[in-house]
């Protein structure tokens, strides 16, 4: 089972706790890991990631082991640690708040 | 025992409020979706219990919500709005080509026949459609793809579609309006539109009176006169007895033509509300007093509403899609503030009260009249 956190609007979007687990067939990739979370749960589809592109979305980032796997290839095989479950992925809101740029975000 | 139902969205949750037709005692629930934008929420008039929900987060992008129960319970649906085609480009704030990327749901429109059927407008500025109660969508693309699209610019807000009007006897007539585009209407379903902005004069575009270009910030239509409209301009209240062929200024005697929102009575079409807001820079009331204006003569003619309402210190902006009006007999005026208060005039704008105070700030505000 991998283990996954989810930042709290999607806990609330999925109706589930801080941390949910999925279990993968074949290899366990960012993309495998990701693909099985919106299969679980449908209401995150496009909450993560581009729903045409697949790209991420530009105020999430993808972490585990201290590491910063944002940037990495979508196919590239998670840490060991995630894959035996001792440390799980972390699907993270960026710190910068999710704000679009200032002259967007008025309401006017 | 008959009542109403308020459907307000906030930037950061929604509340549901309830009273019986004194509108004295409310029930206030929530906040639901705790943490997320909710732009607009509305309910089906044929189904009341079906409502639509656009819920945002500037992490996560926009879903969906639907309930079947009047709000009790809520299910996500179908949150995938793809442009048809290749989506080209449209001109940015600084005068460049930009390309057209969607952001979020401003405004949803249910059908006024079948509660399976409901209108999103979107950012950047698109009409999209749903016969599978949101389920899935499509971009009615004759819109976004008009021969003026390429030079259609953003307001301060975005490039939205925020305003949908159906026509009640024809339902493939409707107008829209986009900032800072202009109005347009079909009559044909959507599938081809034509501006609708004759008689606008807008001093922020190079021609004033050009085809598009206009910021309009909200239209509204009384369903007994579906060939009599309102709008709300970014300056200027305005108002066409033709169908949106042609508009002229009905801003009379009011302290600012700058505001948002503009709603017409219930029962009384030629009354109709505004509230003026300082200018386009000073989001707030005139003088720090938040009134309400109304005219009971379609325009020219305003008189302020104040009772119940603060007179003083008082910077709030009530944006355009925060004002109601419910059905019952004694029709009653809604709208909520930035500064998260919701009133009330159970009288047409008489006597107003606070339903509920400090919500986070106010997006939309939607009344049902139930039975």
């Amino acid at each position: 089972m991998i283990r996954v956190v989810l930042p709290q609007g999607l806990r609330t979007l999925a109706n589930v706790s801080r941390e949910v687990q999925v279990e993968i067939q074949g290899e366990v990739t960012q993309r495998s890991v990701l693909d099985a979370l919106e299969t679980a749960h449908p209401a995150l589809k496009g909450t993560m990631r581009d729903h045409q592109t697949q790209l991420r979305r530009p105020f999430i980032r993808f972490f585990a082991c201290e590491q910063d796997l944002s940037h990495d290839l979508p196919d590239d095989p998670l840490p060991d640690e995630v894959v035996s479950g001792r440390e799980p992925y972390l699907v993270v809101g960026a710190i910068a708040g999710g704000l679009l740029p200032p002259v967007r975000s008025e309401t006017s | 025992m008959a009542g109403v139902r308020v459907l307000v969205g906030t930037r950061k949750g929604a509340f549901i409020l309830t009273s019986d037709e004194g509108r004295q005692k409310w029930d206030v629930q929530g906040p639901l979706f705790a943490g997320w934008e909710l732009y607009h929420l509305k309910g089906s008039p044929v189904n009341p219990e079906r409502i639509y929900a656009s819920q945002s987060m500037g992490w996560f992008g926009q879903t969906m919500q639907r309930s079947d129960d009047g709000g009790k319970t809520w299910d996500t649906v179908g949150n995938e709005f793809i442009y048809d085609g290749v989506p080209g480009t449209h001109q940015w704030y600084d005068g460049t080509d930009h390309p057209w990327e969607f952001t979020r749901v401003w405004h949803l429109e249910p059908s006024l026949s079948d509660p399976d059927t409901v209108y999103a407008g979107v950012e950047d500025a698109a009409l999209f459609k749903s016969t599978d109660g949101g389920m899935t969508w499509s971009e009615l693309s004759g819109l976004r793809t008009h021969a003026t699209a390429d030079g259609w610019m953003p307001g301060a807000g975005g490039l939205c579609l925020h305003s949908i009007v159906i026509d009640p006897t024809n339902h493939d007539r409707m107008y829209v309006a986009i900032s800072a585009a202009g109005t347009f209407r079909t009559e044909d379903g959507g599938k081809t539109w034509r501006p609708s902005n004759t008689g606008l004069a807008s001093e922020h575009i190079p021609d004033p009176d050009a085809d598009v270009g206009h910021c309009v910030h909200r239209i509204a239509m009384h369903p007994s006169r579906p060939q009599t409209l309102y709008m709300q301009k970014h300056w200027d209240i305005m108002r066409s007895d033709d169908g949106a062929n042609s508009w002229y200024e009905v801003s009379g005697n009011v302290p600012s033509d700058f505001g948002f929102p503009i709603q017409v009575h219930s029962h009384e079409p030629e009354t109709i509300y505004v509230v003026p807001i300082t200018s386009d820079m000073e989001h707030y009331p005139p003088e720090g007093k938040l009134r309400v204006y109304r005219s009971r003569t379609g325009g020219n003619e305003w008189e302020p509403l104040t009772n119940g309402l603060p007179q003083e210190h008082c910077y709030v902006n009530v944006l355009r899609d925060a004002m109601s009006a419910d059905e019952l007999e004694s029709c009653g005026i809604y709208f909520g503030t930035t500064g998260g208060d919701v009133y009330v005039s159970p009288d047409g704008g008489d006597h107003w009260h606070a339903i509920v105070n400090n919500l986070p700030a106010v997006m939309s505000v939607e009344v049902q009249t139930l039975p």
